[in-house]
């Protein structure tokens, strides 16, 4: 069972400010996801090798030759603020 | 007062010279307008899909195996999680516990001593964008994001260590920047942030084998405000520890203007980067025969290019290391001896008065106007005795202000050499007519006398007599 330390420093560190509740809430839904994941352990992976990748695939490359850029007006369109050519965000720290 | 040994390891980015970015083709240009390198994969956008740049992964190849790494057989990419608006997708794609390259080192020498640096690891990672604040980023109102920046190659090199005081962490530097130059794939322009480095500092008391609480210095930009920076902070953390306090780990930020580390501990601080497999990009299978022909394509690097220049050339080993410690000013001493094959006479030049007009100018050799070919023509002219090696010192200047051609330069001026006898004699009796005094102590044994009895034909002449004659003449007439 995750405690209430352990679900406020995951909140902090996805920038979510969560109610007493919420965080019971979630603290008690994330416990049951972290659960029936752990039924893995109960599989013998001595044998299998770590993976790094859940496809049959390696070395996929690219060409290093420059393609199209994003026009400036469709780069910025689904910014919530802009400044000219720049996003504009709230003070950082 | 405990006597402390400090302990630095350095972690080094260094922006890849590639056509595009790490994961997209959007370009890499320097100083476009903001916003306007970017594409759907380098914003972040939902649904994209980032494909390795294979000339990144080959320049990281060449980087590993410049610094004398093993390369990995087996390597991938992982997601580094953390909130920042220079990073659109909220995590940067970096490589965690299988990097391309590992166990290096690099040789670096501080006054008589040489000392090997391991470096741990190289990996390949993805750049930030640029933020532009108003003022300070804790007081600014809010911020500005340009992402041309985000997506461009990094390579990140991680320092064993291994270094004990300011003075080799700069050399450790400067090998770097020259290696990483030597190989091309790189400008390392520290001041147009294509070098980057960042600082892990600690002290410990002498003899101890435990390593005391490290802090990490970052914006330092650089040589000599790394050196200056380390400084600061083994005073600072001294200064902690006698006043019996303890050195917390963070992250402090050099400021150039006040000389000082200031902590930039804020909430941000709560580092827990969760790093995992990117499960965009598919892992690398390093094949071998690749890995020798990058190693066959490497060019010679300082360190055997500076024994070359000390067994074929005769150089002193201090102007061998000065003239390879950067690929510009080596090539342009080749350059020189295309034109004239004394290789001591024209390292003399280059680490004497070129050395000191750059200096002085505070421009690096790319921004010299004389050109290669143009300074060994000085040097054939002094040679033919057309002008003397006071009037070269005159006429390179005036060749490194104007990038004139020395023999313009010569006859514009009237500064060729005078070798005639009879002309140089008139001047010499003259002198000697005009300071008998000075002959009476030459004669009594005053070697000096004679230096000024030369220095006055010089003045006469404007510097132009055959200095030798001069001297032999001098001889002659008075004995």
């Amino acid at each position: 069972m995750l405690t209430i330390a352990e679900v406020e420093h995951v909140a902090l560190l996805s920038r979510l400010d969560l109610s007493l509740e919420e965080k019971k809430l979630y603290g008690d839904q994330l416990s049951k996801i972290l659960e029936y994941a752990k039924m893995l352990d109960e599989l013998d992976t001595g044998d299998v090798p770590p993976t790094a990748h859940v496809l049959p695939l390696k070395n996929v490359y690219r060409e290093d030759r420059v393609g199209e850029h994003l026009p400036l007006e469709k780069a910025m369109q689904n910014a919530p603020e802009r400044d000219g050519n720049f996003f504009k965000v709230p003070r950082i720290v | 007062m405990a006597q402390y040994e400090t302990v630095i390891g350095l972690e080094v980015h260094v922006e890849l010279k590639t056509n595009t970015k790490i994961f997209c083709p959007s370009g890499t240009g320097f100083g476009g307008d903001p916003n306007t390198h970017v594409c759907p994969v380098c914003l972040g956008l939902p649904g994209v899909l980032p494909v390795l740049n294979k000339k990144v992964l080959e320049y990281a190849i060449k980087v590993g195996l410049a610094l004398n790494c093993g390369i990995a057989e087996f390597s991938k990419f992982d997601r580094k999680n953390y909130y920042y608006p220079d990073l659109p997708k909220n995590y940067q794609i970096s490589q965690y516990d299988l990097p391309i390259a590992e166990h290096g080192h690099l040789d670096i020498s501080v006054g008589e001593n040489e000392k090997r640096v391991g470096i741990t690891r190289v990996h390949m990672e993805e750049d930030a964008g640029k933020l532009v604040h108003q003022g300070n980023i804790s007081s600014t109102p809010f911020s500005l994001v340009d992402y041309n920046r985000t997506g461009v190659p990094l390579v990140e090199i991680v320092s064993e260590p291994d270094m004990r005081t300011p003075e080799e962490a700069r050399a450790y530097l400067e090998k770097m920047k020259a290696i990483i130059q030597y190989t091309g794939v790189s400008d390392c322009k520290m001041e147009e942030g294509s070098l980057r480095c960042d600082a892990n500092i600690s002290i410990r008391p002498v003899g101890s084998d435990k390593l005391g609480v490290k802090t990490e210095i970052k914006n330092m930009n650089s040589f000599k405000a790394l050196q200056r920076a380390l400084h600061y902070e083994i005073e600072r953390q001294t200064e902690v520890l006698e006043e019996g306090g303890r050195i917390v780990q963070e992250t402090r930020s050099w400021d150039e203007a006040k000389g000082i580390t200031m902590s930039m501990r804020s909430k941000e601080q709560a580092h827990d980067y969760r790093y995992f497999p990117d499960p965009d990009l598919v892992p690398m299978v390093i094949d071998r025969q690749w890995v020798d022909s990058i190693k066959e394509s490497l060019p010679e690097l300082p360190d055997q290019r500076k024994a070359r220049y000390i067994s074929d050339y005769g150089l002193p080993e201090y102007d061998a290391a000065v003239i390879t410690s950067t690929k510009e000013l080596a090539d342009y001493f080749e350059d020189c001896l295309k034109g004239y094959s004394n290789a001591k006479a024209v390292g003399n030049w280059v680490m004497g008065d070129l050395s000191r007009l750059l200096n002085a100018g505070g421009m690096d050799i790319t921004q010299c106007r004389i050109r290669p070919a143009q300074l060994a023509e000085m040097l054939r002219l002094m040679d033919q005795g057309t002008i003397s090696g006071k009037i070269a010192k005159a006429v390179f200047e005036d060749m490194f202000q104007t990038g004139h051609d020395p023999e313009e330069i010569v006859k514009e001026k009237g500064l060729v050499q005078i070798s005639d006898q009879g002309e140089i004699a008139a001047v010499v009796d003259e002198v000697l007519a005009a300071n008998p005094k000075v002959v009476d102590d030459f004669r009594a044994g005053k070697d000096k006398a004679l230096g000024f009895l030369v220095g006055q034909v010089m003045k006469v002449t404007r510097g132009k007599a055959n200095p030798d004659m001069v001297n032999k003449m001098l001889k002659e007439r008075i004995k």
